[in-house]
This record gives C-alpha cells, structure tokens and sequence, in this order.
C-alpha cells in the first residue's frame, strides 16, 4: 500500500477544501472497498480525509413524509431502520442482500454509492483496463465477463456497478445531495452514475472534491408496496447476477403506476424505463410483465458468456411484479 | 507516515505510535501480539478478523487503525469472564463446532454481534417479514446471519447448533 497522510474533517466544508485542495487524495468513508483496492495497489490516493465521522449520521423523517439520511448512515443501521423497513421495503431487502453483516456495520450510505465495480481485470493491476487505466484496453471483452453488463455498455467497458443499495434507491427516484467547491447541488440518483461511453474511469458525474452529505427519499404514495430480488451464485454474500427492485401501485388488476430498476446488468443502476412506461394503465398480468420486460430487454447486447442474463432479468422482473400484484 | 492513536482493546487502554496504513488487525496481531483475529484472506472476503468495535461485529482487516481513534474493541480474548468461557466459547465446545479453529475467533466474535443485532429486532435477508419482531434465529437466520464467517473446515453443521444453543433454542 502506498504512503498517504491522513486528516480528519471537522464538517461537511472542511473537508471539501481539504481534498479540493489534494488532486490525489480521497475521502475515507467506512473503507470496505477503498482499503481493500488500497491494498490491491488500485487506488492510491496520498491523503485520505476521513469523513466517516461528520455529523450526517441521521435518518430523518420529514413532516411530508420523506426521509433525508445522512451520508455517514451506516448500511446496516438503514437497513434496521423502522421507517425504512415499513415505508420503503425495497430499499432495506436490497440493504441486507449486500456484502455481510460485519461489512454492512462499516459500510456507508455515501460510500455504498462510490463503490468501484468488481470486475476481475479492473482489480488486477497487472492486466490492461480502461476504467483503472484509460487506453490500456478492455480485458473483459474477450475475456472472462460472464458477471458483467449486458445494457449500455462500450466498445471501452463492460463494467457492472456492484450496488444492491443504489438499484432500490433508483426505484424510489431519490436525490443525492452533494457539497463541492462551488456550493450544494441536488443530483437525481439516475443520473449520478455514468455510462462508460469512452471515459469508463469516470463512474459518476461528480469532481474531484464533491461530498455526498446526504440521499432524500421523496414521499411516495406506493412505496410501501416494494420489493428487491436479486440473484447470485450462492445463496448469501455474493454480488448480483442479477437483481430486480420494483415498486408497484395496481387497483383492479390494473397498473396505475410502476417504477423497475436493474442491478448487475450495467454500468449503473438501470432504470428500465421503457417496460414502466409499457405496463402504466395496463394489466398487472403475467403476460404484460413479461411483454414490458422484453421492450426493456430488446436493448441488451449480451456477449458470449452473460446472454444468460437477458432471459434470467425477464424472468425475475415478472416475478417480482407478480409477488407485488398479489401482495395485500 | 506515522499517527498517534489511542485504543481500549479488550478493557485496556493502549496508546500506539502507528504507520497510517496500519490496519485494526495489523495493530492487535502485530503491535499488541493479540493473536485471536486472524487474518485470512486480508480482503473482507473470509471474516476470519471480526472483531467487535464498539459492541459492533467488524472485519478489522479493512478497518484502518487511524480511523478508529478512541474505539473500544473486544477480541476473543476479551469475551470470557476470568476462567469462565463465554456461552459461546462453551457451545462451540460442547457442539465441536471447529476442526482447524483457525476462523473460530471470528466465528464467536461474528455470532457475539450477531445476537446483539438479533436482540435489537434488525430483520436479515431471509427474515419474510421486515416488520416482525423480536426476531426469532431458526437455523436459516443463523445460516444468513454468519455467512460473512467462513469456514474452510466446513464445520458449519455444528456450527449452527452452538449458536442456535444460545439464542435459546
């Protein structure tokens, strides 16, 4: 591991002119991924300012309805909150589908966001890879990528993000607040992850210095009414293969309102927009599930090893909406 | 570059002259000669290093010592009273729930949070209803619940029984 000095944040604006101020350096959250690549010699930052103890440890309920958690909220503690676990249940199922317990207790909701994908060339630092090392090449492509993403994907990355948390925040069309050198902006969680397109170092829109300080959940009226599946190659402490999170509003068999996102299929959590807006005002049946799952999935250009996942994302879409319709 | 940081570790204070790289597991092992966490596969990946930092179960090996400025950690070697074992040190005893025993702190450590967070009414992943509560650890919770625990050994079929014997089943 490379020699880096370390400091201490005392709040939100410290610490963004500190690492505004160290082109090199990163924040230090819980360290369940950026110690662990640290050690790998995949990141190498010369200043980690720590900011796992700034005061945004709160989850707090709003008077509307909608909940604002701190970025320092730990993934377990949201996970157990009551709140979350009545209100928004796609988000704690997706929570505790993550990592371990004892990964869960250091991990934070800021940093959960930040992770790096777990491509197996882009923790390798002896083999090429465009998003550690732009312009080295793509290992993945002609190699082993039977994990990775099979939508929006380039000719430079085929990277999945490993976030279970960010595909339930997608459903639940939450805001990332942001602090950066320039002041506090509000960034929708769909559009806080990149696309590879020809700069797959980039895994979001935010600059160096940016602080997540905290993720809103805006009030829903079918929230309440959600669900994650996620599939994975063993039953427990494995990233997705794939995995659904859904959200469903449905009165006489038919779909007043919907919201899907994807995990382990791209480069972001994937929105699937297009099968939303297939299924509103349309029947909450079997076949209509499955027909908005394929204009979704008619998008996908699989590659040799992970075509299996167009037909396993189709299927667990319908799932998780059929549990969903028939929830009381 | 080095960092001051003091640490109570299983009920002493200690004050350490530390590399910033330095992990929590580094420390205990290395600086301190406390052997129980393990390191197995330094990565997150094995939890052979759970510790418990303050009360909370945690793989130190991904813990950086300088982050942990003030913590209050327990080992394996903090867990029993004098000679007497901790109730779970003697079910993994009475169940022969080890066979190499190189990832045993960890698993104790693991299961000491685990019932905490059980007691606390926090649902796992195979807990059907997120509202329910108290949470009731029947062999698939358990199973869930320590599966950050490895064990190369396989000695999970004994494993299951020692805890589920202190949970109270």
């Amino acid at each position: 591991m490379n020699p880096f000095r370390y400091e201490r944040a005392g709040d939100a604006g410290a610490a963004v002119a500190t690492l505004a101020a160290a082109p090199t350096g990163a924040y230090l959250g819980g360290g369940t991924n950026l110690v662990d690549l640290m050690k790998l010699g995949v990141a190498t930052p010369d200043l980690l300012v720590d900011v796992a103890r700034l005061p945004s440890d709160r989850i707090d309920v709003r008077a509307d309805g909608g909940v604002r958690i701190g970025a320092a909220v730990k993934n377990s503690e949201l996970a157990a909150d009551r709140t979350i676990r009545s209100h928004y249940p796609v988000l704690a199922q997706a929570l505790l589908s993550g990592a371990s317990a004892q990964l869960r207790n250091l991990a934070s909701t800021g940093g959960n966001l930040m992770q790096r994908t777990r491509c197996v060339y882009f923790r390798d630092v002896t083999k090429p890879c465009n998003k550690r090392n732009p312009g080295s090449g793509c290992s993945a492509r002609d190699g082993y990528h039977r994990s990775l993403a099979i939508l929006g994907a380039s000719e430079a990355c085929i990277a999945t993000h490993p976030s279970d948390m960010a595909v339930a925040l997608a459903t639940l069309d939450a805001i990332v607040h942001v602090q950066g050198v320039h002041g506090e902006r509000a960034i929708p969680l769909v559009e806080f992850h990149r696309l590879p397109g020809d700069a797959p170092q980039r895994d979001t829109v935010l600059e160096h210095g940016d602080l997540i300080t905290s993720v809103e959940l805006p009030p829903s009226s079918f929230a309440a009414r959600s669900a994650y599946r996620k599939v994975r190659d063993r039953a427990s402490y494995a990233f997705a293969l794939v995995s659904v999170a859904a959200a469903l509003d449905v009165a006489g068999g038919i779909v007043r309102d919907v919201r899907i996102a994807l995990g382990g299929v791209a480069h972001k959590p994937w929105r699937a927009l297009r099968a939303e807006q297939a299924l509103r005002g349309g029947p909450a049946t079997a076949e209509a599930f499955g027909a908005a799952a394929d204009t979704e999935l008619a998008h996908a250009e699989p590659l040799e090893q992970n075509a299996f996942k167009v037909p396993l994302a189709r299927n667990v879409i319908v799932r998780t909406l059929l549990d969903l319709a028939e929830e009381r | 570059m080095d960092a001051e940081i003091s640490l109570s570790v299983n009920g002493a204070v200690r004050h350490l002259t530390v590399d910033t790289r330095t992990t929590l597991l580094d420390v205990l092992r290395e600086h301190l000669a406390i052997t129980g966490p393990k390191k197995g596969c330094d990565h997150g990946q094995c939890g052979a290093c759970t510790i418990l930092i303050d009360g909370r179960r945690a793989n130190s090996c991904l813990a950086l010592a300088v982050a942990h400025q003030g913590a209050l950690l327990t080992t394996i070697e903090g867990l029993a009273q004098g000679d007497a074992l901790h109730p779970l040190q003697s079910a993994f005893i009475a169940h022969d729930a080890f066979q190499c025993g190189y990832c045993t702190p960890g698993q104790i450590c693991s299961a000491v949070g685990m019932l905490d967070e059980a007691a606390r009414g926090w649902p796992s992943h195979v807990t059907a209803d997120l509202g329910a509560e108290p949470i009731t650890l029947n062999d698939d919770e358990i199973r869930e619940r320590m599966s950050g625990n490895l064990c190369r050994c396989a000695a999970y079929a004994n494993i299951v029984p020692a805890i589920a014997e202190v949970a109270g089943r």
